[in-house]
């Protein structure tokens, strides 16, 4: 177990004019955790995220990313071009809705070369063992390399996109809501999916979420927000199980027992 | 003799919140401590928080006051106060624990459930599997049903595959949570073996049987919790 965390985050404010988006938000990632972060919609999930994965410039505050070299740096004064390098291959960002983190009108097989070409492969037949592979890995049928993810249903493009950014061999992967719009048996395959490769991969990984369920079954810990501020955070079983915040019991309460 | 657990003056309540801020006490001053190669059974009648004990001595349950000491490769680890990676690692190599139900997880076989903690320490899937099938023969488990999800599973198949899960390892500390619950006398007869060979190797367990038989074939020693109550520690 590394003994450095991947990602520091230190006292990250955001806010929106007066309006604030998430507030005083610190903690630290190590390699192959996982940390959900739930809370209802508005809470400042999503903001936290976008200036975590530097999608957005926090007001305040310092996010500070190991590098492979072994420096941290800081985010928000790397250069552009280099912050876009580590996005396309250090890091992933899964969307919640695929078609924001897709290429729609090229290949499923191109959406996936597409990133290795980004960190240097130029041979064809490389890149498409490498992705007919990796569509294996998500389960989708080697027959489909060569349609557009157009002709994909939910869940197979929510799959794509998931393998689209792993090819890379990132180390941290961002993920908004990536079962949100599926319906529940689509949702069981995709979060079977993605605990085994987060956890042969060794990847870290932070999960924005509505669902309890999700975070229960992907994640380590856990942090609650509301109105921008994390109001409670540990081991995911300790917080879902044994919920002292007034409004994580309130949370834990409301879900529906099947 | 080596002590791999040692509780002392730990206190724990519940706050509901959403019933008006509530303060339900559970237990108090709970204090005692297990050697290796003992087993500790908690007693005392229901709702007078042995589940509670077992949850904070695994870190589920949030521990109010008091400390919680593991002997973790080595370095002594105060479980009541650790960080969450700290939490997750102790479990991985020290702490097992056997829960009452089984959580199950779709579309994973129960051969690769019960091999899961031993993967998760690095051994060779197949050679975990190996080990995962032993147990599950052992357990009586029928072997069509090992490349199948619990999830259809009758609850004490499910139990039985829980129950191999929480032994494949060699956890210095073993939590049982009633894992006898819903065995016939023959599966309740292969879970006290296993105990007693766990006890041979040095493990430290804790133990809530409510099964008298397999209580007095495992217990070394059995802790009253209605000591800890934390009425009685007011009075």
């Amino acid at each position: 177990m590394s003994t450095l965390p991947l990602l520091k985050v230190n006292d990250v404010s955001k806010f929106y004019g007066s309006r604030i988006g998430c507030r005083n938000v610190s903690f630290e990632l190590y390699a192959g955790e996982v940390l959900a972060i739930v809370g209802e919609s508005g809470s400042g999930k999503t903001t936290l995220l976008s200036c975590l994965s530097t999608r957005l410039i926090p007001t305040s505050g310092i996010v500070e990313y190991h590098m492979r070299d072994g420096q941290y740096r800081d985010l928000a004064r790397m250069g552009e071009a280099e912050r876009r390098f580590l996005m396309r291959t250090d890091w992933g960002f899964v969307h919640q809705n695929p078609a924001d983190g897709l290429r729609m009108t090229v290949s499923a097989g191109a959406n996936v070369g597409e990133r290795l070409m980004a960190v240097g492969d130029r041979h064809y037949g490389n890149i498409r063992a490498t992705a007919s592979d990796w569509l294996e890995r998500v389960e989708i049928g080697i027959d489909r390399i060569d349609d557009q993810p157009r002709a994909f249903s939910g869940g197979m493009r929510q799959r794509l996109q998931i393998a689209r950014n792993l090819v890379t061999s990132p180390r941290l992967v961002f993920m908004d809501e990536p079962t949100g719009g599926l319906d529940v048996s689509v949702q069981a395959r995709l979060l079977d999916l993605v605990r085994g490769l987060v956890h042969d991969l060794g990847l870290a990984a932070i999960i924005v979420t509505h669902d309890l369920a999700v975070a229960r079954l992907l994640s380590h810990r856990m942090m609650v927000m509301k109105d921008g501020a994390v109001i409670e955070q540990g081991l995911t079983d300790r917080v879902l199980d044994d919920p002292r915040e007034p409004y994580t019991q309130l949370l834990v309460s409301s879900i529906l027992q099947v | 003799m080596a002590t791999p657990l040692v509780v002392s003056e730990v206190a724990k309540s519940f706050t509901m919140h959403l019933r008006d801020g509530i303060r339900r006490p559970v237990v108090a001053n709970v204090s005692f401590s297990v050697k290796a190669g003992e087993c500790v059974v908690l007693g005392g009648p229901s709702g007078v928080g042995k589940s509670s004990i077992l949850k904070m001595l695994y870190g589920n349950y949030g521990v109010d006051e008091g400390q919680i000491l593991m002997d973790h490769d080595g370095k002594l680890v105060n479980l009541a106060t650790a960080e969450p990676r700290t939490v997750l690692e102790v479990r991985r190599t020290t702490l097992g624990y056997v829960s009452q139900f089984l959580r199950v997880v779709p579309r994973v076989s129960s051969l690769d459930i019960v091999a899961e903690p031993l993967q998760a320490r690095g051994v060779p899937l197949e050679e975990a599997r190996t080990h995962a099938a032993e147990l599950l023969n052992k357990l009586n488990l029928p072997r069509e049903l090992w490349s199948l999800p619990p999830a259809t599973f009758s609850g004490g198949e499910q139990q039985r595959v829980n129950i191999a899960r929480g032994f494949i390892t060699d956890h210095k500390i073993l939590l049982l949570d009633e894992p006898t619950a819903s065995l016939d006398a023959k599966n309740r007869a292969v879970v006290v073996e296993l105990i007693a060979e766990k006890k041979a190797k040095g493990t430290a367990l804790i133990g809530i049987f409510h099964d008298e038989e397999v209580r007095d074939a495992v217990a070394d020693r059995i802790l009253d919790v209605s000591a800890f109550s934390p009425r009685k520690a007011a009075a």
